[in-house]
């Protein structure tokens, strides 16, 4: 019974450890990739605000351009 | 060619606001009712068996969470999905099909959900009453639903998911996983020969049952209550106010918080029960950590806000967002301070529970979805909202109907649990059941006052929406930002 308390007492430390890197990583990684310049996290937030099937995405998804160039070569 | 006339597509976005409106007032109207027979007992014999406040509280609980909010969350889904991945779901006649049937057998669904459980069939587990025949329905229905979401993403022209598409796919995976786990049961007429061919028995025993019936209760309002709504306020606020959610960073945040620390919150339910001790105090601690995440999404909105406060003054709908990202904090406050084991021990099983609920599921959720409604329904009929002053006098009434019944059920819940624990100097108890019966009395009057307001609230709304897609105030264009409403 002691030994699984001990356990129990390790296991929930390093949990606890593990959880709070993974929450200052993440956090780190947001504000690092920014810095970088690899992604822009805030422009996301014109999603909501220019949604009309007419305004220009915010990123292309280049995966349904593609697509429909190749219907139109093929057809 | 590209077609140039092509715009989203509202019909199933449509059809769901209205079951949504419908369900509201139905599932309302009922709790309204069995809160009078709290404090008037008399009124469970006026429809006989039918009547009754065991025969009826399944029926509110079931029609508010599962038709009231998941109509709102479908109609919702269809409307922003589509908006924020720039696709309209008439482009593929498949997903649009998909979505059509998805609606039709939600509809059948709820119908027989409604029938069976005022005929009195249930599995008797709260908030999975539903019996085996219409569970494997609610598979269907919900694959239907995953269908119609992920088809609309494989034809996305925006290569980025907005965070409230997150928050529902969430919504779908989560509620998916709860749901078959925890309506695991056993058909008794198949297997024994026994009892009626709906009726069945949980896979799960005891305590273990227990356990995965709180696992889901809980999560029910996490992924029901909590994440689909908030997947409502990210895109409505932004929309209605013109302004771009104040940290995007930070709504990523609040998700992967969200989405970890709530899973492992259900065991506060059975503190002091036969669980684990560890497990309840695992609850207790999860449910304390969950203010975190909770409150990143509620300040993330108001502080969207951030300048243009003037617009809570000047407009009814940021009104109703900005009050149910309030609310919401206050709940998600208001949990944790009930899931701790000293505040538990006077709290558990008493009015302060629903009083709790109430705060979260009037104040956060049904005012979210009444603020979606309201913002979708020019857009839908391409006409202002019929009259902004009736929807400042819903508002009004609705937030007084809210306050009388929380602040009502604090004091119940308080009394009641500060009764039960009272013992003289012998250790023997002060008081016998029926002396805080007649003690909670003038409070249980007082909630079934906020109940009514509630529901005149609702009847308001959807003579605001009706006079909405009838008025002759046709707008030229879709409004960008702000709903146009008249007087």
């Amino acid at each position: 019974m002691e030994a699984i308390r001990e356990w129990q007492a390790y296991a929930y430390f390093f949990l606890t450890v593990f959880l709070v890197v993974m929450l200052y990583g993440y956090i780190l990684h947001l504000y690092r990739a920014e810095k970088k310049g690899t992604r822009d996290y805030e422009k996301y937030g014109k999603l909501a605000l220019d949604d009309e099937l007419t305004d220009a995405p915010v990123e292309l998804n280049e995966a349904r351009e593609n697509e429909k160039n190749e219907n139109k070569e093929q057809s | 060619m590209q077609n140039a006339a092509l715009e989203y597509d509202y019909t199933v976005a449509k059809w769901f606001t209205y079951l949504a409106i419908i369900f509201g007032i139905v599932g309302m109207v009922i709790g309204t009712y069995i809160a009078f027979e709290l404090a008037f007992p008399g009124l469970n014999e006026v429809f006989g068996q039918y009547g009754t406040f065991s025969r009826l509280r399944p029926l509110h609980t079931n029609v508010v969470a599962f038709g009231f909010t998941l109509s709102g969350i479908f109609a919702t889904f269809y409307y922003v999905g589509q908006r924020t991945l720039k696709v309209s779901i008439a482009e593929s006649k498949f997903v649009h099909g998909v979505a059509k049937l998805h609606f039709w057998l939600y509809f059948l669904l709820a119908a027989l959900m409604v029938v069976s459980e005022l005929m009195g069939i249930t599995t008797s587990k709260e908030y999975a009453e539903m019996e085996w025949p219409l569970d494997v329905m609610t598979v269907v229905v919900w694959v239907l639903w995953g269908m119609a979401m992920f088809g609309l993403i494989g034809m996305r022209r925006e290569k980025t998911l907005y965070i409230s598409m997150w928050y529902y796919i969430a919504t779908f995976l989560g509620v998916a996983m709860l749901y078959l786990f925890n309506n695991m049961e056993v058909p008794t007429y198949l297997v024994t020969g026994m009892g009626k061919w709906y009726h069945s028995v949980s896979m799960y025993a005891g305590t273990n049952d227990a356990l995965v019936q709180w696992w889901y209760g809980h999560n029910a309002v996490a992924f029901v209550f909590t994440v689909p709504i908030i997947a409502m306020i990210y895109y409505y606020l932004p929309k209605e106010s013109g302004q771009p959610v104040f940290s995007y960073k930070l709504s990523l945040l609040s998700f992967w918080g969200l989405m970890f620390v709530y899973l492992w919150a259900g065991s506060h339910h059975l503190i002091y029960s036969t669980v684990p001790d560890w497990m309840q105090t695992m609850g207790s601690i999860f449910s304390v950590v969950l203010i975190l995440p909770s409150w990143g999404s509620a300040i993330n909105m108001l502080l969207t806000m951030k300048g243009e406060w003037n617009q809570l003054k000047e407009s009814p709908l940021i009104k109703f967002m900005v009050l149910a990202s309030t609310f919401y904090m206050l709940s998600t406050l208001e949990g944790p301070i009930q899931s701790i084991k000293s505040v538990n021990a006077l709290a558990h099983f008493t009015d302060w529970i629903p009083g709790h609920v109430h705060d979260g599921t009037l104040g956060w959720v049904a005012f979210m979805i009444i603020a979606g409604t309201l913002h979708m329904a020019p857009r839908f009929y391409k006409r202002e909202i019929y009259s902004k002053k009736l929807m400042e006098m819903q508002f009004w009434i609705q937030t007084t109907g809210i306050v009388l019944y929380f602040s009502s059920m604090w004091i119940a819940g308080i009394t009641q649990g500060m009764m039960w624990r009272a013992v003289d100097q012998y250790g023997n108890l002060a008081y016998s059941f029926i002396d805080t019966v007649t003690v909670l009395h003038p409070y249980y009057t007082i909630r079934a006052i906020g109940g009514t307001l509630f529901v005149t609230g609702l009847l308001m709304w959807a003579y605001n929406f009706y006079k909405t897609m009838t008025s002759d105030k046709v707008l030229d264009k879709e409004p960008a930002f702000a709903s146009p409403m008249g007087a």
